[in-house]
Order: structure tokens, then sequence, then C-alpha cells
């Protein structure tokens, strides 16, 4: 198949890009989308010219790395798929392709389609894990979780922290992304020492990345490869309000 | 309590109480209203006695200006935080897609700020209409029947009230789900829909309510 792809080029953070069209003439349609951009800098390289930069790692759909918007859909046309898992039969034939990194002030370009996602680190880093004491593994029985709160943490632990809820969002926000890591940790047993505390760093870091504001718009859960649900934002409000109003700082 | 404030989950939760404090009175407003179908006398018996509501623990007229006071409250930290809220939003995405993003949101969820906007200026004609009368065509204080009655015998005054209530409604129909999950109420997929279901029902009753008296009066059924 024939496709045109329209991608943004940027050599570097402080650069100017542009959209430049590329021709793909022999693109198999079993390809995956990252497969045909392998192709295409295979060529680039050939004829000497700088190969379309973009982040990658396990092609499997689980990592997080890859992404881009694809026709102003995050990770592209198919729901619940990552860019990597996304094939190139999903498009027709003659298709242009327009090709953007996230767009997010909290996100700047590195180059081309990479940009710098530590801002999501650096909110994990405030708030996303338990403490546990280290050593041997405790008995794995010793304590008892909830089939439901299991069912519900293991949802939100699903979250690769990709970014496509933020390239999605018309805010720019990351709460479908700290929703997703404070459901999974506060609903479990081991996350309540720092229920509290979680929740309320977890936000202010958010807020401090620049991040907009959820105007419960559900473009994050539609965009999102992992089915992370708007619930989860309601739940985070919730532990928010809560812990605010617990005067624990 | 700052914290909270500053925060943009804050803010958010300070739009959805103050919300829904203008919902409850948007309700009591519309039903109010609607005694306009029973008659000049009793609609006008009706405006007086809201003078009268609370006395004589209150003095004439303080519970009308109490709800005043606290309904300019509501509508001021609702301005404020909206509009710190989309500065915050606007700025969050400086460079936009070249292919525009495809929303897959609802008209009323997109048209949020739009339809605030709109509702903000008809809130200020609205007040010199038919509160402080300086509007109005016939702007007889008491006559509260003939005033409005006035108002809607003039096409392109229907034309505004018809325009805003129909805002209204979208603003209500977003803005009631949207106060429920910023406040933590709606958890399940399940819940979710019902609280919509709810948020729709309640838009359109408020509209139709409020629209019942342009078309009364337009209709001939008021007059």
């Amino acid at each position: 198949m024939k496709v045109t792809l329209r991608i943004w080029r940027q050599s570097g953070p402080d650069e100017s890009g542009k959209l430049v069209d590329y021709q793909m003439d022999d693109v198999n349609p079993d390809m995956s989308f990252l497969e045909m951009l392998d192709v295409l800098n295979e060529r680039l390289i050939l004829n000497g010219e700088a190969p379309v930069a973009f982040d990658h790692d396990c092609r499997e759909g689980i990592c997080g790395s890859c992404g881009m918007v694809i026709n102003g859909m995050p990770h592209g046309p198919q729901t619940l798929t990552t860019t990597c898992q996304l094939h190139m039969r999903t498009f027709s034939d003659g298709d242009v392709i327009v090709v953007e990194p996230w767009r997010s002030a909290a996100f700047p370009i590195i180059k081309d389609l990479v940009v710098d996602r530590t801002a999501f680190d650096r909110i994990i880093q405030s708030g996303g894990y338990i403490s546990v004491a280290t050593g041997s593994a405790p008995e794995a029985h010793s304590q008892l979780v909830p089939k439901p709160d299991a069912d519900l943490a293991f949802e939100n632990a699903e979250c690769i922290g990709c970014g496509a809820c933020v390239a999605a969002c018309p805010n720019g926000s990351s709460m479908l992304f700290v929703s997703a890591k404070v459901s999974h940790l506060n609903v479990l047993p081991q996350g309540q020492p720092e229920r509290e505390t979680r929740v309320l760093r977890m936000v202010e870091a958010m807020d401090l990345e620049g991040f907009g504001g959820c105007t419960n718009t559900g473009e994050c859960t539609n965009a999102c490869p992992k089915g992370i649900p708007q619930a989860s934002i309601a739940r985070l409000n919730r532990e928010y309000l809560r812990a605010s109003l617990s005067g624990r700082r | 309590m700052l914290a909270l404030w500053r925060s943009t989950i804050g803010k958010k939760a300070v739009m959805a109480v103050t919300g829904l404090a203008m919902l409850l009175f948007l309700i009591a407003h519309m039903l109010g209203n609607l005694k306009i179908f029973f008659g000049r006398e009793e609609f006008d018996e009706y405006a007086h006695w809201l003078r009268t509501v609370g006395t004589p623990v209150l003095h004439n007229a303080w519970f009308l200006w109490i709800s005043r006071a606290l309904l300019v409250v509501c509508v001021v930290l609702h301005i404020v935080s909206a509009y710190q809220l989309s500065r915050r939003d606007l700025s969050a995405r400086p460079k936009g897609y070249a292919h525009r993003l495809r929303p897959t949101a609802s008209y009323a969820t997109n048209t949020m700020r739009f339809g605030g906007i709109i509702l903000a200026l008809f809130i200020i004609y609205h007040l010199l209409d038919l509160t402080a009368l300086v509007a109005n065509p016939n702007g007889v204080e008491g006559a509260v029947y003939d005033n409005v009655v006035a108002d809607f015998q003039h096409w392109y005054i229907a034309l505004a009230y018809i325009v805003a209530m129909l805002a209204l409604c979208l603003h209500i129909a977003h803005g009631f789900w949207s106060a429920a999950r910023t406040l933590g109420a709606v958890s399940s997929a399940t819940r979710a829909r019902v609280y919509k279901a709810v948020a729709g029902t309640l838009a359109l009753i408020i509209s139709v309510g409020f629209l019942a008296t342009p078309i009364g009066v337009m209709s001939g059924l008021v007059d």
C-alpha cells in the first residue's frame, strides 16, 4: 500500500520545527506503525538524511515508551492500542497520515517525535510508591485484600505512563495518569500509611509541572491504550478532598 | 484551605459547590416563574412575598438581600476559578496540533467556557431588565407581571432569553455531572450513566420551565 507521511521534524529542543512529507510506496499492511517508520528511517539514512527520532522500547504495548499523535489521535485510530501495536492495515491505500509529538508544556520536545516525560517521573517520586521494610518477602496471605479492591488496583496498575492522556486532553491535563497511580495504591492495604500524603503530594507535583486541570471531557480515557476508566479521576478527586480536609500534610 | 484553593482540584471543587448552589437557586427561581400562569394578582403577590420571607425574625427584605449576597459570592468564585483554570489550561498546550484533535466529548462539554460567558452577560442584562428595571420596556416597580409581559412583546428580547436558556441547558447538562465527578461521587461507569441521565433531565426541566414564560407570553397564554 501507498501512504504519505506528514511528520513533525524538529532537530532540537530550541529549534523551530515543521511538518515534512515522506512518500511511502511499498508499505506492507502487516507492518506495525513503528516498523513502517523503521523502513522510512533506513531509507533516510541511506540517503544521508537524519532519521526520524521516536521513542520505543518493548514494542509489545507494555512499556509506555512509544507514543505519537496520529491524525489527531494519540496512538492512532485504534482504541486500546499503543503505537507499536498499531498495524498499517488500519489505514487505507493513499492515506495522508499526520504524525506529531505529544503537545504539552510539561512535555518539552527533545527531537522530532521524542518528548521529555520526566514530569511523570517527578510526580511518581513525590508519592507514587509504598514504603515497605526490605528483607525477605512476607507470606503472601498475611495481608488479605478483598477481590473487588484487588481488581480495581490491578485495573489502574495497568497504566504504562505513556502520556497519551495528556496529549489527548484539550487542557493538557495529567489527571488520568495521577488518578491511576493514586487509585492503584490508595485502595490496597499496603498503601494505607501514605494514603493522604500520597495524594496531596502527587497533586501538588502535578500542578507544579504545569499540566492543565480536568474538565471531565473524557478524552483521556478514550485515548488511553490501557483503558484506565474516567471513574479513577472521580476517585482521585475524592481522595484529594478527603486528604485536604483531614489536615495531613 | 489555602493549599486546597491553590490546587487545580480545589478550584474545581469550588466551581462544583458554587455551581450546585446556583443550580438550587435556579430550580426555585424556575418554579416561582411558573406562577405567572396563575395570573397577574397571584404572580405579583408571590413577588412581594419574596421580600417578606423570614419575617419577623428577619427585617423586611433581609432574606432577599442575604440570598443575593450569597449568589454574588457564588458567581464571583465560580467565574474567578473558571478564569484561573482556563488560563492554566490554555498555557498547558502552548503549541497546538497541526491535525486537529478529534474530540469525542459532547457539544455541551466542549462549549462550557463559551456558554459560561453567554450566561454571565445574560445575568447582567437580566438584572438590569427585571431587577433594576432600567432596561425594561415597562419598568414599573412592583408590577412584576406587566414588566415580564412587556419584555416578551419584543421578539429580540424574547430571542435573547431563549438563546440564554439554551446555553443554560447545555451548561447544566455538562456542569451537573462534571460537578458530581469533581466532588468524587461518580465512581463507576454505571453511576456515570445515572448521573449523566440526571444531569440531562435537570437541564431539560430547568430550561423548559424557564422557556415557558416567554413562550407563554408570545403565544398569548399570558397577557
